[in-house]
C-alpha cells in the first residue's frame, strides 16, 4: 500500500547469503566438539577404536554416548525451560525420586513393566506440574520454587526408599538402562528416540515458537493472547517427565536405587550444557541440537581428561577452564575484543569495531 | 562556529547501507530537525553521533575522511566509544524507543548515574524533591516513588526527556520525543525548548509531525534511504516540497471527511450493534462505559493523556477484565478471561506500547506477523511455511516495510517499520473487531495516510474499528463517531456532521 522506491530494492539485494539460525547456532559448540577430538586424536588414539561384540558397538565414543544420556534427557527440558526464561534446580532431584518410585514398585512385587515405568514418569509429572504451578500460575522466581524440590526432592525419594538403597532383580527393567538395540546401547536409542519426539513436538506444531516468543517477551505474548502460564507449566511438566526417564535410565543402569546420588549435581551439567549451546539463560531462542551437542562436549571431555591419564584432582580444574573459553568464543563482546586486538594493528580499520554492545 | 559537526558518516549494517556519506549540522541556539521516511537512518544518525554505533572506517581509496566535531574539536574514536562518554561531553540523547529501567522508580530513573550525594550516600531526599519539581515544570504531576512501569508510554516519554533536559548539556538530540504525546504536552515541551534555545542549547528534533516541524525548527535536513536530500531553511522551504524531498514524490492528501452518507445513515438504524457495553466499569480506572457500535462502524477515541482510552480497548480484549457492567459482541453476551478468548471471537488489538507489549524483539519478521494468526489456529496446527512466507511477503509489500528480508529480527527494525509490522500481524488475523491504539505512533507521513485510507477500507468491507489516537485531525477523518474521555469517563459523544476537530477539542479541554 506504500511506496517501496527502487532505491530500497537496491540496498536489500547487498544482502549476504544468510545462513539459516541453526548452523549458526551450532557453529561454535561444534567447533569445541571437533577441537575435543582432535587432541584425542593426539593423545590417545583408541579414544575411537570401535569393535563389534555380540552384536553391539564398543568403545569410548559409544561410551561417552551412553553415558551422555541422562545428562541428556535433563537438557532437553531443561532447554525449553530455559527458552522460557526459567530454570529447574530440581531436575536431578526428580531423577531421585523417579528412581525410588521404580524401585519400591519392583521390590514391592509389582512385575508389569508398564506399570513400574508408568509410576516412575507420573512421579516426575507430578513434580514436574508442581514446579510449574508455582512459576506459571503463582509466578513465583523459577530459581527460587524449584529449589524447593531441590532439596526436599531427595528427602522424598529418601522417605520412599526408607533410608536404604533399594536393589532389585528385573531383567526387563534392566535392560532399560544395559539393554542393547540396532547395535546401540538402549539408552542411547530411547534418547533418540524422545528426542525426535519434543523435536517435532516443538517445531511440527508452533509449541516451539510460542515458547520462545514467551521467553523473549512475556508481556507482548499475553498480548498476542498465547497462555503463558500454560505454556510454562507445560515445560516445566515436560521437564519432570523427561528427568524421571533420565532417573530410570540410571537405576536401571545400576540396578538399584541410591537416593543419595543419582542425579547429584546432573542439573547443574544440564544447565552447562544448555548455555554452551548458546542459549540466552534470559531466555528466547533454543535449538535442542546446540544443547545435545553441549551435553557431548561436557562428556567427551571427562572422558578425555580420564583417557588422557592426567591426575584425577585436575579434572574438575580442566573442566571449567574448557567450559570457560567454550563460552567465550561464543561471547559476541569477546569476538569484537580480538577484532579489536588485531585491528589495533590496522589503523584505518579501528571506528569499525567493539561496542556495538555498549549502551544499548 | 557549529556546536556538532558530521561530515561524510557512513553506516552499513549486514544487507541494509542506513547511512551513506552524511554530512550535518546544529548551531547554539538552534532547533535542528531532521526528517524523512520510515528507515530513512534518522535514527542511525542519531546513534552515530551519541556512540552507540561506531560508524564505518574509512575506505582509504575513496579519498574524504569521515569526522564528527563538537565545539570545534574532533571527537576521538574513544570519546565515542559509547554514549556514557559522549553525555559526558555535553550532549544528552533522549532515543526513539524510551530506554529508561521500568522498575526503577521514577526518581531513581531522572537521577540515574548522577544522583546527588551527602556524606558520600545518595541523597534520596533531594532526588525526591528535585524529581518532582522537575516534572512539575512539564505539568506532571504524579508520585515519583512509584516505578516507570506503571506509567503509560506518553508518560514515560516525558519522564525520558525531563531526565535530558535536566542533564544542563550544551545540544540535546530528541528522536520522536513527540510520538505520543497529545497536544497539550507538546506546547508544554515546545515551551521548553524555546527557553532552552534562547539559553544557546542546540537542539536536534526528529518527528514525522510536519506542524511541529514548522512551529519550531529553525533547518531541516532531509534523508531518504540513507542519503541526505538536503539541508533548508525552514522559512524558505515549502511544506509541498519538503514532502516531495522526503518520499522523492508527491503526496495524495490526507483524505478528507465526507459527508454522511444519508442513506447510509438510514440503513445504520437498522444494523444490529456489533459491540455494546453497558456501564462497564474497571475499579477505579474506568467508570460506567457506554458504547453502541454497528457492524462496519469506525469509533474515534479522544482525550488526554490518562483519560481511559487504552483501557477501554483493554477491557474489551480482556487484558484487564471488567468488573461490572456487560459486554455484548455479536449479540451475545461476552465475559471473556483472556486476550486468547477474545482474539478466537475475531476481536483484534495493536496496542500502545510497541516495544512492551508489540514487537518479540528476537524472533524475525516473518515470525512477529504470523504470530497472532497462529495463536488464532491453535498451537497443534502449525501455518506452513511457505504459507507464512506468503503471508510476510504480502504484509511487508502491502505496507511497505522496510527490510532486507522477512527473516531480519525485528529489533534491527526502524521504530516506524516495527510499527507497520504489528499492525500487519493484526490484520493478518482477518479480525472482526480492530483495535487500534495509537496506530500511527512513529509512523511517516505516507504511511500515514495510507493507514487512514486502510481503516476507511477495511470498515467498508464490514469490520468494525476502534481507534485512540492524539491526533484529532486523524480521528475526524474516519470516524463515525467520536468518543470524547476524560479521568476514566465518558465526557461527550459526537457523530455525524458534528464530528469536527474543532468540536473535539473544545471537548476534549471544557472541564
Ligand atoms: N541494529 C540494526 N541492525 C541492522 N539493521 C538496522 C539496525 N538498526 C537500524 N537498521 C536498519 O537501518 C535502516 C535505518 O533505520 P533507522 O532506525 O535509522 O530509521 P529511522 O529513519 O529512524 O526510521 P523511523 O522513522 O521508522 O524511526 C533501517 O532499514 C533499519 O532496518
Ligand atoms: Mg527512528
Amino acid at each position: 500500500m506504500h511506496n517501496t522506491s527502487p532505491e530500497t530494492e537496491i540496498r536489500a539485494e547487498k544482502s549476504e547469503a544468510r545462513l539459516p539460525i541453526f548452523p549458526r547456532r551450532l557453529l561454535w559448540p561444534l567447533v569445541a566438539l571437533s577441537l575435543l577430538f582432535l587432541v584425542n586424536l593426539l593423545i590417545s588414539p583408541e579414544f575411537f577404536h570401535l569393535e563389534v561384540k555380540d552384536g553391539r558397538l564398543y568403545g569410548s565414543l559409544i561410551d561417552v554416548l551412553n553415558r551422555s544420556v541422562p545428562v541428556a534427557f535433563l537438557t532437553i527440558g531443561m532447554s525449553l525451560i530455559i527458552a522460557t526464561g526459567g530454570i529447574d534446580l530440581s531436575v536431578g532431584a526428580v531423577m531421585a525420586i523417579a528412581g525410588a518410585v521404580c524401585a519400591n514398585l519392583m521390590v514391592g512385587g509389582v512385575d508389569n513393566l508398564f506399570i513400574v515405568v508408568g509410576g516412575g514418569l507420573c512421579a516426575g509429572l507430578v513434580a514436574g506440574a508442581v514446579n510449574g504451578g508455582l512459576v506459571g500460575y503463582f509466578k513465583i522466581q523459577p530459581i527460587v520454587a524449584t529449589l524447593v524440590f531441590m532439596v526436599a526432592g531427595r528427602g522424598i525419594a529418601q522417605l520412599i526408599n526408607g533410608g536404604q538403597i533399594v536393589t532389585f532383580q528385573n531383567a526387563n527393567f534392566a535392560f532399560i538402562g544395559v539393554g542393547s538395540a540396532f547395535g546401540l546401547p538402549f539408552p542411547v536409542v530411547l534418547l533418540v528416540g524422545v528426542l525426535l519426539c519434543v523435536h517435532l513436538l516443538m517445531r511440527k506444531t508452533a509449541l516451539g515458537l510460542f515458547i520462545e516468543a514467551v521467553g523473549c517477551n512475556p508481556k507482548a505474548s499475553y498480548y498476542l493472547g498465547i497462555n503463558v502460564a500454560v505454556i510454562k507449566f507445560f515445560v516445566y511438566c515436560l521437564a519432570g517427565v523427561l528427568a524421571a526417564m533420565a532417573g530410570i535410565v540410571a537405576t536401571a543402569d545400576i540396578q538399584g536405587a541410591d537416593a543419595n546420588n543419582i542425579g547429584l549435581w546432573l542439573e547443574l551439567d544440564a544447565i552447562l550444557a544448555v548455555v554452551i549451546g548458546g542459549a540466552s539463560l534470559l531466555g528466547g531462542r533454543f535449538s535442542l541440537a546446540a544443547s545435545i551437542v553441549g551435553v557431548l562436549i561436557i562428556q567427551a571431555l571427562s572422558t578425555t581428561i580420564i583417557l588422557s591419564g592426567i591426575e584425577p584432582k585436575f579434572n574438575l580444574l580442566i573442566k571449567a577452564s574448557v567450559v570457560i573459553l567454550v563460552l567465550l568464543l561464543q561471547s559476541e563482546r569477546f569476538q569484537t575484543q580480538i577484532k579489536t586486538l588485531f585491528a589495533m594493528c590496522d589503523p584505518r580499520d579501528r571506528h569499525n569495531v567493539g561496542r556495538e554492545l555498549d549502551g544499548l | 562556529m557549529p556546536l556538532l559537526e558530521l561530515d561524510n558518516i557512513s553506516k552499513t549494517f549486514p544487507g541494509v547501507c542506513a547511512l551513506d556519506g552524511i554530512s550535518f549540522d546544529v548551531h547554539s541556539g538552534e532547533v535542528h530537525a531532521l526528517l524523512g521516511e520510515n528507515g530513512a537512518g534518522k535514527s542511525t544518525l542519531v546513534k552515530v553521533m551519541t556512540g552507540v554505533y561506531a560508524r564505518d572506517s574509512d575506505k582509504s581509496n575513496e579519498g574524504e575522511k569521515s569526522t564528527i566535531k563538537f565545539c570545534g574539536q574532533e571527537l576521538s574514536v574513544l570519546e565515542l566509544a559509547s554514549p556514557a562518554n559522549v553525555q559526558k561531553l555535553g550532549i544528552s540523547t533522549v532515543y526513539q524507543e524510551v530506554n529508561l529501567l521500568p522498575s526503577l522508580s521514577v526518581a531513581q530513573n531522572i537521577f540515574l548515574g548522577r544522583e546527588p550525594k551527602k556524606f558520600g550516600l545518595i541523597d534520596w531526599k533531594t532526588v525526591r524533591k528535585n524529581s518532582q519539581i522537575l516534572l512539575q515544570r512539564f505539568n506532571l504531576n504524579i508520585d515519583v516513588t512509584r516505578p516507570l512501569a506503571d506509567f503509560s508510554v506518553a508518560v514515560q516519554q516525558l519522564i525520558a526527556i525531563a531526565r535530558s533536559v535536566d542533564m544542563s548539556a550544551k545540544l540535546l538530540i530528541l528522536d520522536e520525543p513527540t510520538a505520543s504525546l497529545d497536544t497539550k504536552e507538546v506546547e508544554t515541551l515546545f515551551r521548553i525548548l524555546s527557553q532552552l534555545k534562547s539559553e544557546g542549547l542546540g537542539i536536534v528534533f526528529i518527528t514525522h509531525f510536519l506542524d511541529q516541524v514548522y512551529e519550531i525548527s529553525d533547518r531541516i535536513t532531509v534523508l531518504r534511504n540513507g542519503r541526505k536530500v538536503g539541508c533548508f531553511k525552514t522559512s524558505d522551504l515549502p511544506r509541498t516540497t519538503l514532502i516531495q524531498h522526503m518520499l522523492g514524490k508527491e503526496l495524495q492528501e490526507l483524505a478528507q471527511r465526507e459527508k454522511p452518507d444519508p442513506l447510509k445513515q438510514g440503513v445504520e438504524d437498522l444494523r444490529d450493534a456489533h459491540l455494546r457495553l453497558k456501564n462497564v466499569s474497571v475499579g477505579s480506572t474506568l467508570t460506567n462505559i457506554n458504547l453502541d457500535v454497528p457492524h462496519g462502524q469506525a469509533v474515534g477515541f479522544a482525550g488526554l493523556l490518562g483519560s481511559g482510552r487504552t483501557e477501554v480497548c483493554e477491557t474489551i480484549f480482556a487484558i484487564t477484565p471488567h468488573q461490572s457492567g456487560t459486554m455484548v459482541y455479536n449479540g451475545k453476551v461476552c465475559k471473556f478471561k483472556n486476550p486468547g478468548q477474545a482474539i478466537a471471537a475475531s476481536i483484534a488489538l495493536c496496542p500502545e506500547n510497541r516495544k512492551s507489549e508489540g514487537i518479540i524483539g528476537e524472533l524475525s519478521v516473518r515470525e512477529n506477523i504470523i504470530l497472532a494468526t497462529q495463536v488464532r489456529e491453535g498451537w497443534w496446527r502449525s501455518i506452513r511455511k511457505h504459507k507464512q512466507q506468503s503471508l510476510s511477503k504480502q504484509a511487508i509489500q502491502e505496507f511497505g516495510i522496510v527490510t532486507p528480508d522477512a527473516e531480519k529480527p525485528i529489533n534491527q527494525l526502524s521504530g516506524g517499520n516495527q510499527q507497520k509490522v504489528v499492525l500487519a500481524r493484526w490484520l493478518a488475523t482477518q479480525p472482526k473487531l480492530l483495535m487500534l491504539d495509537e496506530p500511527t505512533r512513529g509512523i511517516d507521513i505516507g504511511a500515514h495516510v495510507e493507514i487512514t485510507k486502510l481503516i476507511k477500507k477495511v470498515c467498508a468491507e464490514g469490520m468494525t474499528v476502534l481507534v485512540t489516537s492524539s491526533e484529532i485531525e486523524e480521528l475526524v477523518a474516519f470516524s463515525d463517531q467520536i468518543v470524547v474521555m476524560r479521568e476514566g469517563k465518558q465526557v461527550a459523544e459526537l457523530s455525524g456532521n458534528d464530528i469536527s476537530e474543532a468540536n473535539i477539542l473544545a471537548e476534549i479541554t471544557n472541564a
